[in-house]
């Protein structure tokens, strides 16, 4: 259910660059959530859509680009990729993996246009 | 290349604001070997004067950016003020109010004059600060309305209105304990930072020792796991050993205290535990150690 919060988020720092760059609405919005984000994509994307309309992403396309997470093993000190928490170390087996980075949720770039559509 | 029609214009830097570069595409012709100028090089084939153009704008922006600012802010002024804050985080149920309350009336017996206030997140009602309030502690309730999380601008403004804020400002106190209690959720206060200095996982152990790997980004997010209502273990199956060895599995660096809040037992090692962390504004938690999380 946060995933609400981050569109309101995601929105307001668009209409914030929308008055900086002043461009009238966003063909094409592309964004990052790492796997160990918190963050479901699916429902971001719902979120964002029910969002979009009579706002400067009308109409604009969504991609989200899923970037694993990585960790760390406490075992064999091996640096590893991973999709959850729920992982074993993929060298050695043992579930000592500490989590390292696949935390972001960002809003990576826009494509724009100055005119309304 | 230009997102309209392909063409092979370079785009000209635009100006960066707060890191944003702005790719503007120019659709000038492309000059062939021979000089000659070519306006429809492009993927479109073809460039009209006047057609709205598109330009590309590099935001490389942190979502929770506005939230992090909000906490490092949060951050700075509960250290300004010797106030150590803690996140207790759980699902509904847990006994965080129970233990919050029995922890403030030890508290009083341990370490008499020691200042402490409590934000109380729920999404309505007063229920649980005026039962914080009922034990003589300072609380500032918190409705969310539908919100599921707290995040960092309810707690920075929560602070302000509490005592434990104006006593320091008179420089009445150096030490003083800030207990936040999260929305009951187990899910969306994990991505939230308030500020604190460590998150507080509550499991009681009527939900179950499977919780850290159902919800592993709570267990992931916390420093502390309290498994809390151990007076109930006889009546319900409960596997300790398992259930520590899930949220370390999910957290191999979280540490975790038994503790039952109506007893009394395992009150004490979590008073030590609460009573030793720094106030260091540097703290790092768990997933903040290797990450940037927070």
């Amino acid at each position: 259910m946060h995933e609400v919060s981050m569109a309101g988020g995601i929105l307001r720092m668009v209409e914030e660059a929308a008055g900086r760059e002043h461009f009238q609405r966003v063909s094409h919005l592309r964004l990052e959530i790492g796997a160990l984000a918190g963050v479901e994509p699916q429902a971001l994307r719902f979120a964002l859509t029910a969002m979009m309309p009579c706002t400067c992403l009308e109409g604009g396309e969504i991609t989200i680009d899923e970037i694993p997470g990585t960790a760390r093993c406490l075992h064999c000190a091996a640096s590893v990729e991973i999709q959850s928490y729920l992982e074993p170390c993929p060298r050695c087996g043992s579930f000592t993996l500490q989590a390292t980075g696949g935390f972001e949720v960002r809003i990576v770039d826009l494509v724009v246009f100055d005119d309304p559509l | 290349m230009c997102v309209i029609c392909g063409c092979n214009t370079e785009p000209d830097s635009g100006d960066t604001d707060g890191g944003e570069r702005t790719s503007r595409v120019s659709h000038a012709p492309v000059a062939t070997a021979g000089g000659d100028l070519h306006y429809g090089a492009g993927a479109a084939g073809v460039s009209v004067m006047g057609v709205s153009q598109a330009r590309v704008i590099h935001m490389e922006a942190d979502v929770l950016g506005e939230n992090k600012r909000l906490a490092n802010q949060n951050r700075a002024h509960f250290a300004a003020h010797g106030v150590r804050a803690f996140n207790l985080v759980s699902s509904p149920g847990s006994g965080k109010t129970t233990l919050l309350c029995a922890s403030i009336k030890a508290l009083d017996t341990r370490r008499p004059g020691l200042s402490l206030a409590v934000i109380e997140g729920d999404q309505q009602t007063s229920v649980d600060a005026d039962r914080i309030r009922a034990t003589g502690a300072p609380a500032i309730q918190v409705n969310t309305g539908r919100g599921c999380h707290l995040d960092a601008q309810m707690v920075g403004d929560a602070f302000a209105r509490l005592d434990l804020h104006a006593a320091a400002h008179h420089g009445h106190s150096a030490d003083s304990l800030l207990f936040i209690e999260n929305v009951g959720n187990l899910v969306c206060p994990a991505m939230w930072d308030l500020g604190e200095d460590a998150k507080v996982v509550v499991l009681s152990v009527t939900e179950g020792e499977d919780k850290p790997l159902k919800y592993p980004d709570m267990f992931a997010a916390a420093m502390l796991m309290v498994i809390n209502k151990i007076d109930l273990m006889p009546y319900v199956s409960f596997d300790v050993s398992r259930c520590i060895g899930y949220a370390r599995r999910v957290n191999p660096g979280i540490e975790v205290l038994l503790v039952s809040a109506t007893t009394g037992e395992g009150m004490d090692a979590w008073l030590d535990w609460l009573l030793a962390q720094p106030s260091t504004p540097g703290r790092r938690t768990a997933t903040e150690a290797f990450g940037q999380r927070c």
